[in-house]
């Protein structure tokens, strides 16, 4: 991923050095800057020279701003963990719930309508909702703020009333990548919820006079969840595209942001670092995914155990 | 069975009728999408009401003036287009590796495989982003760019239903009479694996009209004056409060057209595959 980054930079049209001086920059000048960011060397070498210093933790110095990269991404990788980790848990938490109801009245007038409910949520582009809860609860009813992490203020608050500006300003991003995250769970629940009651011992627990909530809670549910679990590593990468656009509509300062608009003013260190960064934060949620999949299916522990 | 044929309808007749209207853009209204006069007497107006030239705008106008009932059906042109070719690239591409591998066995399969996995856990926003910013950002690009980084899980899809093909004895028959490799791939493979590939497709239709909208949204797609239902969104952004129609109405146009290719998909889905839904 990041090789591949590295060279699409590079292959690419646009020039750091010449938007960073200007049209009219002297030739000669040009030659220097680039000898000075390191330029001028083959590809490879640049590539390998990055790398060691990647893993040495010197991720260098923004091309824009001149600040150490290492310092932008610090700041934002948290905040992205955030908000996409808080949605993570609301969806699975909220979404589960809902596809649950929908499998057990399934085909029923309430079913009905939050299959279209959802089906509807999770065709709205994220940075279009996102503008539309800004429109009603921003402009039009004046509760939340609409972008940033904190007020102006936030420093001089107490600390109750800090957390408090906090938590308004996440609300609205939240929100929005929440309420689409929900669709997708529950879309996939339900499906899953009504593949595992045409399973055979089901129609068993059924035939033992287990009664029906029972049988939902404790053997259809249960199973259903195995898949439900997997998907939460394969949804990483879609969660972190959400979080990409939630955060340039509401200027989350988290690594979507700083990545959209290094990738505008061609900041390579920058894309690159926070390219690798993000790679870095799918892989770990994977394997956390995957852990989380043992967890809930003793099978899968046995496989790997051996 | 009736659910099924609901949704089928449902999502064929929204589809056919955005289409439609797309293609027939010059005949369902008079005004053109560029069409700018007065622009201080004729910006924002509120939908349904006519400017001071007589002109109706059913959806308003824009800060230039310009209908937005006419720029929402000529952008479904280039949304529409975009998407569709988009889809079309990364079809071929997800049929093509889908059935080698699996027609193929032993390395080239698990290189296919283990490449297809590789680029489905990349962030495709971020590969997107990436992709369009370097180059000139242009409709043609953000076709190529959707194309190919959309491929992953028509492939995925295709190779298991190829899998299970060439399992079959009627595969083993073909190569016992002499057929060669290729020739089982072509005539045997291949058209059995359109099925998955056309439930991919038309859920990857929705999906790449909302990417293209982003991308332009963001302003690494469709560039101005050209305009898709992004590019619309973008504008429509700065006036959220005077003016809230301009989002408005892109925003649940694009909504409407990914909803029916997700009724579409999901009912061809049951009807391919009837032990789901």
């Amino acid at each position: 991923m990041v090789a591949l980054t590295f060279l699409l930079l590079h292959v690419a049209p646009g020039d750091p050095v010449r938007r960073l001086l200007g049209p009219d920059a002297a030739p000669g000048l040009i030659a220097a800057q680039r000898q000075a960011l390191g330029l001028d060397r083959p590809l490879p070498v640049q590539f390998a020279a990055w790398g060691a210093a990647f893993v040495r933790g010197d991720w260098g110095r923004s091309i824009a701003t001149g600040e150490p990269v290492r310092t932008m991404i610090g700041r934002a990788w948290p905040r992205t963990v955030e908000l996409a980790g808080l949605s993570l848990l609301l969806s699975y938490l909220i979404g589960i719930g809902v596809g649950a109801v929908q499998a057990a009245r399934s085909r029923s007038a309430l079913d009905t309508g939050l299959s279209v409910t959802t089906v509807t949520l999770f065709a709205m582009p994220s940075y279009w909702l996102g503008l539309m809860l800004v429109m009603v609860f921003a402009y039009g009813l004046r509760w939340l703020p609409a972008f940033g992490a904190s007020g102006l203020d936030a420093d001089f608050l107490p600390p109750g009333a800090r957390l408090l500006d906090a938590l308004r300003h996440l609300a609205l991003p939240l929100v929005t990548l929440t309420l689409i995250g929900i669709a997708g769970t529950a879309r996939f629940v339900r499906a899953a919820m009504l593949d595992v009651r045409g399973e055979p011992f089901i129609t068993v627990a059924a035939a033992k006079g287990i009664p029906g909530h029972r049988v939902l809670l404790h053997h259809v549910l249960r199973n259903a969840l195995v898949p439900v679990v997997t998907l939460l590593g394969l949804s990483l990468p879609a969660l972190f595209s959400g979080a990409v656009f939630v955060e340039a509509i509401f200027a989350w300062p988290g690594v979507g942001r700083v990545l959209v608009e290094a990738v505008q003013s061609r900041d390579y260190p920058v894309v690159m670092a926070a390219t690798a960064v993000s790679a870095i934060l799918v892989v770990a949620g994977n394997f956390l995914a995957e852990w989380l999949a043992a967890a809930t299916d003793p099978r899968l522990r046995q496989r790997a155990a051996p | 069975m009736a659910t099924r044929d609901r949704r089928l309808l449902a999502g064929g007749l929204l589809l056919g009728v955005v289409v439609l209207l797309a293609l027939a853009a010059p005949l369902v209204t008079s005004i053109s999408p560029e069409t700018t006069r007065d622009v201080v007497a004729t910006r924002f107006l509120q939908p349904w009401s006519t400017d001071l030239h007589g002109v109706f705008h059913l959806l308003g106008t824009d800060r230039l003036g310009r209908d937005v009932w006419a720029r929402l059906l000529y952008g479904a042109r280039l949304s529409l287009g975009v998407g569709a070719l988009a889809v079309l690239i990364s079809s071929l591409l997800g049929v093509g590796i889908g059935a080698l591998a699996g027609a193929s066995r032993g390395a080239v399969r698990t290189t296919l495989l283990g490449f297809t996995d590789f680029a489905l856990a990349l962030p495709r926003v971020v590969l997107l982003l990436l992709l369009a910013a370097l180059w000139q950002p242009s409709a043609v690009l953000v076709v190529i760019v959707l194309g190919i980084t959309g491929w992953m899980s028509v492939a995925r899809l295709v190779f298991g239903e190829a899998r299970n093909i060439v399992a079959r004895p009627f595969v083993d028959s073909a190569r016992a009479l002499g057929s060669s490799r290729l020739r089982i791939l072509l005539a045997h493979i291949l058209p059995n694996v359109l099925t998955p590939a056309l439930v991919a497709a038309s859920l990857g239709f929705g999906n790449a009209i909302m990417l293209e909208a982003g991308l332009s949204f963001l302003g690494v797609g469709v560039q101005p004056p050209a305009s898709s239902w992004g590019t619309m969104i973008a504008s429509g952004r700065d006036t959220l409060v005077n003016a809230p129609w301009v989002a408005l109405a892109p925003g649940v146009a694009l909504v409407l057209v990914v909803v029916a290719s997700t009724l579409l998909g999901d009912a061809l889905q049951d009807a391919w595959d009837p032990r789901r839904g």
